[in-house]
């Protein structure tokens, strides 16, 4: 990895450093671990919590209303049987995916400046996966038998379909929320043990005491510890890029004109990381301004977040060109009609929306202007997020809506229960933030003082 | 002797990792073998200091992945061909290819159970006391700013007041004798 840049970026850079200097081992500690322990609860945190609670009701109430009607109070309808479902699916999977890479793929390739950003992007994962899994259950119509997909030995006899990409996908996401689990409680033992020791309160110390199992920082300890978290990072490295490759399976194995491409794993895995680093973006800007953590999450991060989203939005970009060149150049007419559609069909204002947000806007980002200026890189990073789940919507939708016979072609409209239970999960995603973020150290500590010890040599 | 039954070890602080290592050097110079260091954050070269040998964590790890490719491939295999083989067109009931992706997933989730499962077991976790959890100081700084060096009682060249005053001699910040119970 010896791609320096030609000028040193420490005198480009004066500013932005991965950690602001004077900072202790115990004044990280102080600080990080005092959002979770003395910090008052604030009034933006009540209110943020209870609006993203009164969006989770919304789920539940969605969800009852689903299992109580059934699949039909939402806009699907053969022949588009998948709608808003896959595509929440499919965007929130993607979401999850920057938070792995950061911590394992940028951990791998030993990148100082993910430690900040790596606790809080990890979080998101679980919960984006938490409210992706949500979808393709409920969308089975039967959730209550969703357990037939797990292999398990059934008086029937009968085993799944182990052909299909659909259970490919049961194991890929199963698997990606399992490994996410483990990757970021193994992270998080060492802090649960300093949040033990620093607990004001007896059952606060009981119940961190639990969680860190008796972490005392043995270095016979750490010696294995640091064995099992490369291994764990070295594991979830090709499993994030397969989970999102077999996400794209589910089209791509399929004959449906638009999906039938080999472009689709490694522009969806792609799209995905885009996408997570877009949401890392929207959690990590408001997270440091609220909790003062601008010490800590430094413009070099935001910038560094600007520059992975630049280039993986640029591939993104090459897929879409692909994906119009193949088309043509195939002569397929099946695959020629889609591409018209995309353009002039009934659905062409969401394709030119998604070029809009994803292709275009990101453009500004070649500016080192626009890449520090925070409140530029929030919006931008909500409207690329906006792009992301256009993309999937054009895929899902209109492939669907136009596909070989036009006997066969039909129009897609979601309904009030679609965009509930969507903004449901939204609600979802964010209460779980909110909780995260006032229960569990938020950056982690035990990292911050590795690069604390890495960056000011002597201390105290 | 009889004073060992009930003491644990005797517990340095020091104020820096590199104070630290050079006081685990000089231990282990001194014929100390029983000795443990505790740190807030790993430390780079402690554990050559130390001489900790290589641990097992990645041998359980290849373990569990190549239980969980093999033992998913297979049991593939015994459904489509052995358990319940549908003829579709002729077509090959061993259709590997299409095995990969559900073998792919649980090697890593085999490995990756077994990685931190292991981790955990190899290092007696979950212990949620321990005798070190006695000492004040130890409690307040291990796991923040501080770092530690322990002479285990069950070391044979441990010595209480001896072992104390060759502690005293590395110029740590504290010294303070761990109970057992």
């Amino acid at each position: 990895m010896s791609t320096r840049p030609p000028y040193d970026t420490e005198d480009v850079l004066p500013d932005s450093p991965v950690i602001e200097p004077g900072h202790t081992y115990a004044s990280v500690t102080d600080k990080i671990s005092a959002i979770v322990l003395t910090r008052p609860t604030s009034l933006g945190w009540v209110a943020g919590f209870a609006l993203s609670f009164t969006m989770v009701m919304v789920l539940t109430v969605s969800l009852a209303w689903l299992i109580t009607k059934g699949v039909g109070v939402w806009g699907i309808n053969i022949p588009i049987g998948w709608g808003f479902a896959i595509v929440n699916f499919v965007w929130w999977i993607g979401i999850g995916h920057a938070g792995t890479l950061i911590s394992a793929i940028l951990f791998l390739l030993n990148q100082q400046w993910r430690t900040s950003i790596n606790r809080f992007a990890e979080a998101m994962t679980l919960f984006a996966v938490a409210c992706a899994g949500i979808f393709p259950l409920i969308h089975t119509g039967r959730p209550w038998m969703a357990y037939y997909m797990f292999p398990y030995p059934s008086t029937m006899y009968l085993w799944p379909q182990f052909r299909s990409p659909l259970i490919w996908d049961v194991f890929a996401v199963s698997t990606y929320g399992t490994v996410s689990l483990l990757f970021w409680f193994v992270g998080l033992i060492p802090d649960l043990a300093t949040l033990r020791d620093r607990a004001l309160t007896k059952p606060m110390q009981i119940v961190y005491g639990m969680l860190a199992m008796g972490w005392r920082g043995s270095a016979r300890h750490w010696h294995r510890y640091q064995s099992a978290y490369l291994l764990l990072a070295g594991l979830a490295t090709p499993l994030v890029l397969s989970v999102h490759t077999v996400v794209s399976f589910d089209f791509a194995i399929a004959i449906v004109p638009g999906w039938h491409t080999t472009i689709f794993p490694p522009y969806f895995v792609a799209g995905a990381i885009y996408s997570g680093f877009a949401m890392v973006l929207t959690i990590a800007i408001p997270l440091r301004k609220a909790y003062d953590l601008e010490d800590f999450i430094t413009m070099h991060h935001l910038e560094n977040m600007a520059k992975v989203m630049l280039a993986t939005g640029l591939i993104v970009a090459y897929g879409y060109y692909y994906e119009y060149f193949m088309s043509i150049y195939s002569g397929n007419k099946f695959d020629l009609y889609l591409t018209k559609m995309r353009f002039h069909g009934p659905y062409s204002h969401f394709y030119y929306m998604l070029i809009l947000c994803n292709i275009l806007t990101p453009q500004l980002l070649w500016f080192r202007k626009a890449r520090t200026n925070v409140a530029l890189l929030f919006a931008m990073s909500l409207v690329v997020n906006l792009g992301m789940w256009l993309e999937r919507f054009v895929i899902v939708v209109i492939s669907l809506t136009r596909d070989f016979m036009p006997s066969a072609w039909g129009r897609y409209s979601a309904t009030g229960w679609d965009y509930a239970t969507f903004a449901g999960t939204i609600g979802l995603f964010v209460m779980l933030l909110f909780l995260f973020v006032r229960l569990m150290p938020a950056i982690s500590i035990a990292e911050m003082r590795e690069l604390v010890a890495e960056t000011s040599e002597g201390n105290e | 002797m009889e004073h060992r039954s009930h003491i644990y070890g005797v517990v340095a602080e020091f104020p820096t990792p590199d104070e630290l290592i050079h006081a685990v050097e000089r231990t282990r110079q001194a014929g100390y073998r029983r000795i443990e260091a505790y740190t807030p954050f790993p430390v780079e070269g402690l554990a050559e200091a130390l001489a900790l040998k290589r641990n097992n964590v990645p041998l359980i790890t290849l373990i569990g992945g190549l239980t969980g490719g093999l033992g998913g491939f297979f049991f593939q295999y015994w459904v489509n061909v052995i358990a319940y083989p549908l003829n579709i067109g002729g077509r090959p009931l061993n259709s590997w290819p299409a095995f990969i992706p559900v073998t792919f997933e649980l090697t890593v989730l085999g490995a990756a159970l077994s990685a931190v499962f292991g981790m955990l077991a190899l290092n007696g976790l979950p212990r949620p006391h321990h005798p070190l959890f006695n000492v004040k100081r130890f409690v307040k700084h291990a796991t923040s700013d501080r770092f530690f060096l322990c002479i285990e009682a069950r070391d044979p060249k441990f010595h209480l007041a001896d072992s104390s005053r060759f502690l005293h001699g590395l110029k740590p910040t504290h010294v303070s004798e761990v109970e057992d119970d």
